[in-house]
């Protein structure tokens, strides 16, 4: 808890540098992502993420070597990183264009080809010896900690700037994304409007990389978009929720690095935002896979249901006497349900009105009847349709009817009656009850 | 035979296209009249699609020109509309119909610049033209394809525009779906539109335009559909492809030949 309140409060200036500085760059990026994301380029911003290496390696030859500069500046070296970054995305687009090669392969061409310059000047570099060269592997997997007071300006900027053209031109970019010859037939500079995301989520990437490091970068574009789409059918929602779950992961990140200080920053915040996906997956309404499988629980509940009233309207039928009480050997008899689940059904029928219970044994009641009879009369209308209809031989019909008869809605029902003139016998000559 | 007409909306002056260097549309030339309701018909892989888009300006051209009311395509754009292939685009966009359909107000909103209360009303009343406006703030995943086709019809419609192409706005689509598209595309062009669709259904094509263009790699024929919609005419487009002029297309391509403007 004092730890809590240490960090909150910023007892140290450097708390203030780390976490603002993992704030931004997780926010800009996530909103600049989720345009890289909708027009499935998720692959770019990992080339970018690597191409910048060679960049910030050559840059800082440059800075020390011919310019003499005893420290590394970040300007430079963030120039170069942009520079090889907008790189590598031209020569995929080139090789695409120019060879017989597709995009996936000139993607893994142009990043393998960048990143390895990027580890051969870094170990080239290293073996120079010198202090000033240290910080340099930090691009490689991220310091948030080397944030200071001059670099988290020059990354303000960036986000800033990030931002603004995402409000500026969101009408524009969610028309390219969405449709874009359409939006090139109503002379909007679709060109000139690629261009512009492709140098946004360049820079996304080159704000990025001092805190969470090259190899992990492409993450802090695409999760938060992937983790927000679950939630929303909303691309500004979308954004916003990609922000918000980009903010809690700098904030998360850059928390557990104060209190573990041998914890790095950057791999946390994707650690975070990871975390944050992965709950989405399960647990958004209606895409989640929780959601889903409970969906699915749910119909089986209801299947046994509507089977166990089936079966006490079948029983009634063959003995014409639908008021009789039956145990449970009677219905296991007739149809082998598991025992368990049947107990579980049978009271819920109960509860529900559906059957009556008396010294252990069990009755429809009139609204159980109906419900009975409705299963059947779908059961034996679905097999009148399919022979009818779809010329299936009589003997194949009745496993598909056992699974429609749990789906048709009422208005199918109307249209299913009328459709085939509500007839008496289904194709095995029982009676359908109406 | 090659009919011209008096009042044009699109003049189209021995265009030629390529793929990838291969050609698929060789020395087109015809026009179309003012307010037609105007078939493009011929077998798969004839370039239908290729001619409206090349004249929409999405392929780049090997040679010749389309003038539309007399004019170059980027001085008209305004009057113009562009229905893709449902296909095209991605129906899962987390967006919904109604600003989809909105997209079709983007050039008159303009760049920069947020959508105005008229352009609210224009979407508006576009999606009840297509009997869709029940459906504004559906997500676009949720839709059928007959309502997905419906829906890039509304945006067409409230581009407010004078010259419409549209591709395949009938494929896969419902009987009944079908027919509502054709009653609207017949309204627009009793108000003097001009409607030109790619189609793929010979059956309808006597019922549904009174002009017709036939393709096959080249032009076959184009003109009133009572003079074109003939025998012989139709086994040219459909009958035996022309071989010779498959494979010349193949053999520009793989001898890295230059194209005519090269």
């Amino acid at each position: 808890m004092e730890t809590l309140i240490e960090f909150f409060t910023f007892k140290y200036p450097n708390i203030k540098y780390v976490l603002f500085g993992s704030i931004l760059l997780a926010v800009s990026s996530a909103i600049v992502g989720c345009f890289t994301f909708l027009k499935k380029k998720a692959l770019v911003g990992d080339v970018v993420s690597h191409a910048v290496l060679p960049g910030i390696c050559l840059s800082f030859l440059f800075s020390s070597q011919v310019l003499k500069l005893p420290e590394k500046n970040p300007f430079i070296l963030l120039f170069g990183a942009f520079v090889t970054g907008w790189l590598s995305i031209v020569v995929i687009d080139n090789v695409v264009k120019k060879t017989k090669l597709k995009e996936d392969t000139a993607t893994g061409l142009s990043l393998s080809v960048f990143f390895g310059v990027g580890i051969l000047l870094m170990t080239y570099i290293q073996k120079q010896g010198g202090s000033s060269q240290t910080g340099l592997d930090s691009f490689l997997f991220g310091k948030a900690a080397s944030l200071v007071g001059d670099d988290l300006i020059l990354f303000g900027f960036i986000a800033v700037f990030l931002i603004a053209v995402v409000i500026l031109l969101f009408k524009e970019f969610k028309l390219v994304s969405f449709d874009s010859s359409f939006a090139q037939t109503i002379g909007y500079p679709v060109k000139a409007l690629d261009l512009i995301l492709t140098t946004l989520t360049v820079l996304a990437v080159v704000s990025g990389i001092q805190a969470v490091g090259v190899v992990l970068m492409a993450a802090m574009l695409i999760t938060p978009a992937a983790a927000a789409r679950f939630w929303t059918d909303n691309l500004q929602k979308m954004i916003y929720l990609a922000a918000g779950f980009g903010a809690f992961s700098g904030t998360i990140g850059a928390f557990i690095s104060y209190v573990a200080p041998s914890m790095p920053t950057g791999p946390w915040i994707v650690m975070v935002v990871s975390l944050v996906a992965m709950a989405s997956f399960f647990l958004a309404p209606k895409k989640g896979i929780l959601f889903k499988v409970l969906k699915r629980k749910k119909i089986q509940k209801m299947i046994l249901e509507e089977n166990i009233l089936k079966l006490f309207f079948q029983l009634g039928e063959n003995e014409n006497n639908f008021e009789q009480a039956r145990s449970i050997s009677n219905i296991l008899e007739k149809r082998p349900f598991k025992l368990k689940k049947l107990n579980w059904a049978l009271q819920k029928l109960k509860a529900q009105g559906y059957l009556t219970k008396e010294n252990d044994l069990w009755k429809l009641t009139k609204e159980g009847y109906n419900k009975g009879k409705r299963v059947v009369k779908l059961h034996r209308l679905w097999e009148v349709y399919l022979t009818q209809y779809l010329r299936i031989a009589p003997d194949h019909v009745h496993d598909d009817a056992e699974r429609i008869e749990h789906i048709i809605t009422p208005e199918l029902e109307k249209k299913l009656e009328s459709l085939l003139n509500f007839p008496n016998k289904d194709p095995h000559e029982s009676n359908i009850p109406y | 035979m090659i009919e011209q007409t008096e009042n044009i909306a699109v003049e189209i002056h021995d265009l030629s296209v390529s793929y990838d260097r291969k050609p698929v549309l060789w020395g087109i030339d015809l026009t179309i009249p003012e307010g037609a309701l105007v078939g493009i018909v011929g077998p798969n892989g004839a370039g239908k699609s290729t001619l409206i888009k090349s004249i929409m300006g999405l392929i780049p051209l090997n040679s010749g020109y389309a003038r539309i009311f007399g004019k170059d395509l980027s001085e008209i754009r305004e009057r113009l509309s562009y229905v893709p292939q449902r296909e095209s685009v991605d129906w899962d966009f987390p967006t919904s119909v109604k600003e989809v359909v909105l997209m079709g107000r983007y050039k008159k909103i303009g760049l920069f610049k947020r959508p105005r209360k008229a352009d609210l009303d224009a979407t508006m009343s576009a999606l009840e033209s297509v009997g869709m406006q029940d459906f504004a703030s559906r997500q676009i995943s949720q839709l059928s394809g007959g309502q997905q086709q419906r829906v890039f019809l509304a945006r067409a419609l409230a581009q407010q525009a004078d010259l419409y192409f549209m591709d395949e706005p009938f494929a896969g689509v419902d009987a009944a779906t079908e027919k509502a598209i054709f009653n609207i595309l017949l309204e627009m062009s009793q108000q003097g539109k001009t409607v030109v669709v790619v189609h793929h259904d010979l059956q309808s094509v006597k019922k549904y335009f009174d002009w017709l263009i036939l393709l096959n790699l080249r032009l076959v024929a184009s003109g009133k559909t009572e003079n074109i919609f003939k025998k012989e005419l139709l086994e040219e487009a459909y009958g035996g492809k022309l071989t010779l002029l498959t494979e010349v297309g193949d053999l520009i391509k793989k001898e890295e030949f230059p194209g005519r403007e090269e």
